[in-house]
């Protein structure tokens, strides 16, 4: 293999990963306050559709992000709101917001342009431009995330009491610091997160919306997050592992290798979803989420 | 943990999950008056086209069987405290049992193959759900987070196994060839034509009785029997499971594999009711409408039949309602399964803080 191969391989890998990181990114602020968040892929849906059609709408790319974000920022409140302030299962909420942002975009989608769920083409200002090796704002902007994730979760004192929510809630609520209010923010950055990530697909990878075009990304995002052990760093290695798998199985798609025959891509494939697995059943190292993810919290009466 | 909040009986059963469904239907409302059609007009062809034909009604029962399925198999989970999110993976492994047996069983006669189709659908739904229940009951893995790895592993596998294997040679579609004619489930309109009685013609097969029996047996597998009670216990409280001598583990993995092997009978209606051959992508999605299905049966197989009668109602009626105003598609039966699961499910508590304080005034103004 030569290295110009390589390079296109490794090019491509870094373009796949960049939707998986950001909705890691989201994954790991909302799950780090003690919500679990399997809407991931709802809300990176429902924003791809809202940032492609207001590109389309304002013929602007960075109006198309705000929209984005706005879109999904708004079904994480949905979930905040059923999560925190209800305090009802998390899991359910994740699943009704997945299905949510399946139908709707589909629905309006068809409803307003008619074209089964797609949206106009974007061309021109209407998208996001390489600005730096082919490369599109959102790629930079989502690469600083995880700095600055790892930074402010682990470095500042809203990152401190944000985590602490997330392993004892009580302990923080002593302190006379709202739990409420941390986690709210934290699934408030979780959607800003998956915005961004959402309007990547539709307004820079692509050139408009299809129907489900998220097709499973929020939960090899969420795999990756297992996988990164809920922090910044590695979620960044697992999400640019992960990329890079999808892109040699794209590169591979349909190459004849002498004796071993046409190569089983979903072999590749299905590699995230196995290697997850395997390290949930704790064969290699253990994964141990936030104490507590996934419970309501009470406040004492 | 906050206080149970107390009302009686038929307002926790009936009142609560009904207006949950109401709220989902205006919401559901609004968006096709916000798509600029009229929701009236949208619910008479739903209503029309569901049950106001018998062959509608066919189709309402067709799509019913599958959700009673899907649906039982989420309740039992549910009821030993899992959240089994794997009903798509366990139905699409459940259809590569089918194949396997029917396509290799050539010779058996129907009266041996049909059952060997449905038991092997089992065999393969309850394998598929059994790994997840392990991996929880011993290591500890998050149920959730494996079924939908499992899904994910399931379509991945079904993708080789008909592009690669199984495909009929000769064959552009990845698809195996048809079922021996002897393991088809017979139609419910052929099955009533054995007694001379004419209906009208549909997929409806006779699979929605084997649903209706599971949902039976299901009811006294957990409301009459010791197993059933060990569920519920560990489902309620582990701990408390534990000192009475009740292993979770043990019973996690159990619940698991009762609620693949149901998952399984999905496959069955699909595939031996109706398509007579295995295919990408015939679980549709059905596998999270039993989510919905459950929540809104409150888990119990009485309410999961009605609750199916309802979701068999929406996706009937969906399909012609998407023939007569084309604006309205068929993911509009999407929306209304997801409000529905967060109304009945994640915001369940809203409205019966909202019931149990209506009651309360009732009470008082009538004290």
């Amino acid at each position: 293999m030569d290295l110009g191969i390589i390079a296109t391989i490794l090019d491509s890998a870094l373009r796949l990963s960049i939707p998986l990181l950001a909705a890691c990114l989201a994954g790991l602020w909302s799950e780090r306050s003690g919500v679990v968040d399997i809407g991931l892929e709802g809300k990176m849906l429902v924003s791809a559709f809202a940032a492609a059609a207001a590109a389309y709408a304002f013929g602007s790319a960075w109006i198309g992000l705000a929209f984005g974000i706005l879109a999904s920022v708004a079904f994480g409140l949905i979930h905040g709101f059923a999560s925190i302030s209800q305090r009802g299962n998390q899991i359910v909420s994740g699943v009704a917001i997945n299905m949510l942002a399946a139908g709707l975009t589909a629905i309006v989608g068809n409803a307003w342009y008619g074209q089964g769920g797609r949206t106009p083409p974007l061309e021109g200002v209407q998208r996001f431009d390489g600005i730096l090796l082919g490369h599109s704002a959102l790629v930079y902007i989502v690469l600083l995330a995880v700095p600055l994730t790892w930074f402010v979760l682990g470095r500042t004192r809203f990152g401190l009491r944000l985590r602490a929510v997330g392993e004892n809630p009580a302990a923080v609520d002593t302190a006379g610091i709202s739990v409420p209010g941390l986690r709210y923010s934290a699934v408030a950055i979780g959607g800003i997160l998956c915005g961004i990530g959402g309007t990547y697909l539709s307004v820079g990878q692509a050139a408009g919306f299809l129907p489900n075009m998220t097709a499973g990304r929020g939960f090899i995002a969420l795999a990756a997050l297992i996988f990164a052990k809920w922090r910044a760093w590695p979620a960044l290695g697992a999400c640019f592992l992960f990329g890079l798998l999808d892109a040699i199985a794209n590169q591979l798609q349909g190459l004849f290798i002498p004796g071993i025959g046409e190569v089983p891509v979903q072999a590749i494939q299905a590699l995230p979803y196995l290697m997850t697995v395997i390290l949930l059943a704790g064969v290699i190292g253990k994964a141990i989420p936030p104490r507590a993810a996934g419970v309501p919290y009470v406040k004492e009466r | 943990m906050s206080a149970p909040i107390e009302m009686p009986k038929w307002a926790d059963t009936v009142l609560v999950p009904a207006i949950s469904v109401v709220a989902a239907f205006l919401i559901a409302g609004l968006v096709v008056l916000s798509i600029g059609e009229n929701p009236l007009t949208a619910t008479r062809y739903l209503l029309q086209g569901s049950l106001g034909t018998g062959e509608g009604l066919g189709f309402t029962l067709f799509y019913a069987t599958d959700f009673i399925f899907v649906g039982l198999a989420v309740a039992v989970a549910y009821h030993a405290g899992l959240f089994n999110i794997g009903g798509e993976g366990q139905a699409t492994l459940a259809g590569l049992g089918i194949a396997l047996a029917l396509n290799n069983l050539t010779f058996l006669p129907g009266f041996v193959l049909v059952p060997a189709g449905i038991l092997a659908a089992a065999a393969f739904g309850a394998a598929w759900a059994a790994v997840p229940g392990y991996l929880q009951a011993k290591r500890g893995s998050h149920i959730v987070i494996t079924t939908i790895m499992f899904n994910w592993l399931a379509s991945v596998l079904i993708v080789y196994l008909l592009v690669n294997v199984l495909r009929e040679p000769q064959s552009m579609n990845p698809e195996t060839r048809t079922f021996p004619g002897a393991s088809h489930i017979p139609f419910m309109h052929e099955a009533f034509a054995w007694f001379g009685i004419t209906i009208p013609t549909s997929q409806l097969n006779l699979t929605l009785i084997l649903a209706l029996v599971s949902a039976y047996l299901i009811w006294l597998l957990i409301y009459r029997s010791r197993l059933g009670y060990a569920i519920r216990v560990v489902g309620a409280n582990p701990a408390a499971a534990v000192y009475a001598g009740i292993s979770p583990a043990r019973i996690i993995i159990i619940a698991m594999v009762l609620s693949g092997a149901l998952a399984g009978g999905l496959a069955v209606n699909e595939l031996m009711g109706y398509q007579h051959r295995l295919l990408l992508e015939f679980t549709s999605g059905y596998g999270f409408v039993g989510i919905a299905v459950a929540l809104m049966g409150r888990a119990h197989p009485m309410g999961i039949i009605l609750a199916s009668l309802l979701f068999g109602i929406l996706y009937q009626g969906g399909a012609e309602l998407a023939f007569e105003q084309p604006n309205i598609t068929r993911d509009m039966v999407v929306v209304i399964g997801g409000i529905i699961i967060l109304f009945a499910g994640a915001l369940d508590g809203l409205f019966r803080r909202l019931v149990a304080y209506l009651l309360s005034r009732t009470k008082l103004a009538g004290a």
